[in-house]
């Protein structure tokens, strides 16, 4: 059975593939695991903060979810919108389009097989930390990873498809990786970066529940490391959001495809 | 096998001046215009036919092509390939036909051949041990070897295209369409390329569409050829009869034992040329066998040759001069 075209065999495969390919880039995506450690840097920030009294975490719980925040943006970091203007624009968008099998599952896979080439990176970079914050160190429930897991992923889906929207606007724009920019402040300040979503005042902390921002970080780093979390609320939202996004891509997608000019190609 | 009636692409596209001002006024008040890339063209392929699709840059050889193949939705017309509409682009469809653009690629290009092989033979849901035969026979006809193996960064312009070729073709498509397959190749990887196409057209009967700058690829693969101007096709039907079309005249050069006076040729088609002992005439078609026997019975004769004009000097000298 296909779903947009995917079959077990072609998920092996394209994986497969993937995951060679970007083991090619092994040493820039060791690069950008490093230089994820925003959270580490708002850990120290808040560390040394009188202010910290204010997020609602004590010392090692604070450690831990700026740990947790970082391994969650590792495995759900979206370029798509990148990789797929550049396809648009060079013309390698055309052959993807013409063959049985949706050309965002590609990029998916991309995605995916990025993911497990940062795995060891992440894994290393979270030894260093406990290392350095002994008293930080805990393991996670096999429940309680297998939710985060699942929370990760659902992130890392809302991401994608959140940015797959914005990537069909290449059908009408060249350039709608702009568009994606502007969404990087909100994302940065209310997902959960930065700090904890009990650091913002109630009203902020309330606005930001309706916006994917605070699902892609804060809620799954909560429950990687093990703090008190709505898990039927958060994951309602998170399928929420994937409910909203999937429909309108599909949809935008259809669209554009039909004002395709095959540029460059 | 294919079916095109009244087949239209109109692009909207913004105009821009130059210098700062133009860039001003652009993002002001952007203004557009519609350029006709095809215009109203109709034809008919037959299954198993090999046809070429001739036209200066821009005369809207590509534009058809990626209609044909559901890759951009005509502005007006209809087309169907083999029973589909292409823009529909249901899978069906997309597994009895393959496009081939020049040097837009689809193999990974950090990964050898084989990687990409192997996710096409997947989505294409070739068994594996049929994807495996199918390589190997398209390998040995594209003498490919341990190229496969390789990264396609490490490979050569005409091994990339090969293996761009094999990838294209491991669904055994039943359409291909082929814009500019031999762009860039040396002469000897044109040659392999074009002896494949027609070993491969012969052994699985399949319907093809080629453009091509080189006029080598398409007087050796197709008896058939459309020529499109300005996005309305302008001939369709042999090449012969294009070259007839184009060049009513032969051009006949001759090596005479010795000088003769221009007088002495009158009568025997066009002087073009008369440089001591050679000769360059231009003869009427019809009249060709009865001038060369004047000729040859008139002039001690060293050396004969009868040519056409290069085909592409013709449809160049025809679209310089506006005939079409």
């Amino acid at each position: 059975m296909r779903i947009f075209g995917l079959n077990r065999r072609i998920i092996r495969v394209l994986l497969g593939s993937q995951y060679a390919h970007m083991l090619e880039y092994r040493a820039e995506i060791a690069l950008w695991a490093l230089s994820g450690v925003l959270p580490f840097i708002m850990l120290s920030i808040w560390s040394g903060s009188d202010a910290r009294s204010g997020l609602g975490l004590d010392g090692v719980a604070l450690d831990r979810y700026f740990l947790s925040a970082y391994l969650v943006r590792q495995f759900s970091v979206v370029w798509v919108v990148y990789a797929f203007e550049e396809d648009a624009l060079l013309g390698r968008l055309s052959p993807y389009l013409l063959q049985p099998l949706h050309p965002l599952w590609r990029y998916v896979a991309a995605h995916l097989g990025e993911q497990l080439t940062r795995l060891p990176f992440a894994a290393l970079i979270a030894v260093v930390f406990f290392a350095v914050q002994p008293q930080a160190f805990w393991l996670p429930s096999l429940g309680g990873f297998l939710l985060a897991w699942l929370a990760t992923w659902m992130a890392f889906a809302i991401a994608f498809l959140f940015q797959s929207l914005i990537a069909t606007l290449c059908f009408w724009s060249e350039k709608a990786s702009a568009l994606e920019r502007l969404q990087f402040i909100p994302f940065v300040f209310l997902s959960g970066l930065l700090a904890p979503l009990t650091a913002f005042p109630p009203a902020v902390r309330a606005w930001a529940q309706w916006t994917p921002f605070p699902y892609l970080i804060d809620f799954p780093a909560r429950v990687l490391a093990g703090q008190p979390v709505d898990l039927i609320a958060g994951f309602g939202a998170q399928l929420a959001w994937i409910a909203v996004l999937l429909p309108l891509v599909l949809l935008l997608w259809r669209a554009g495809v039909r004002r395709y000019s095959a540029m460059g190609a | 096998m294919i079916q095109v009636d009244g087949l239209s692409k109109i692009y909207r596209v913004a105009e821009k001046q130059p210098g700062f001002a133009g860039t001003l006024r652009h993002f002001l008040r952007r203004r557009t215009r519609d350029v006709v890339a095809v215009q109203d063209v109709s034809f008919q392929i037959e299954p198993g036919e090999m046809v070429g699709f001739l036209g200066a840059n821009g005369a809207g050889k590509t534009t058809t092509l990626k209609m044909l193949c559901g890759l951009i939705h005509p502005s007006s017309g209809r087309v169907q390939v083999g029973g589909f509409s292409p823009q529909r682009r249901q899978a069906e469809f997309l597994r009895r036909i393959t496009l081939v653009m020049g040097q837009k690629q689809q193999l990974l290009w950090d990964l050898p051949p084989m990687d990409s092989l192997r996710v096409n033979a997947a989505v294409y849901g070739i068994p594996d041990g049929v994807a495996r035969r199918r390589i190997s026979e398209l390998a040995d006809l594209l003498e490919l070897g341990e190229e496969l193996t390789r990264p396609v960064r490490k490979l050569s312009l005409g091994q990339r295209m090969k293996a761009e070729l094999l990838a294209a073709l491991l669904h055994e498509p039943e359409v291909l369409f082929l814009d500019e397959p031999t762009l860039g190749l040396d002469v000897n990887a044109q040659a392999r390329v074009r002896k494949f196409l027609a070993e491969y057209n012969r052994r699985t009967g399949a319907t093809v569409l080629l453009t091509s700058h080189y006029m080598a690829d398409i007087t050796a693969l197709c008896p058939r050829v459309l020529l499109i101007h300005q996005g309305r096709l302008f001939h369709d039907g042999p090449l012969e009869a294009l070259a007839e079309q184009l060049a009513p005249e032969r051009e006949v050069r001759l090596e005479l034992e010795s000088p003769v006076a221009p007088d002495a040729l009158e009568g025997l088609g066009r002087l073009e040329q008369l440089e001591g002992c050679d000769v360059r005439l231009l003869v009427p078609r019809d009249q060709l066998t009865a001038v060369v026997a004047q000729l040859l019975d008139r002039f001690p004769v060293r050396d004969l040759d009868v040519t056409d004009p290069p085909i592409e000097e013709l449809i160049g000298g025809l679209f310089r001069q506006g005939r079409v």
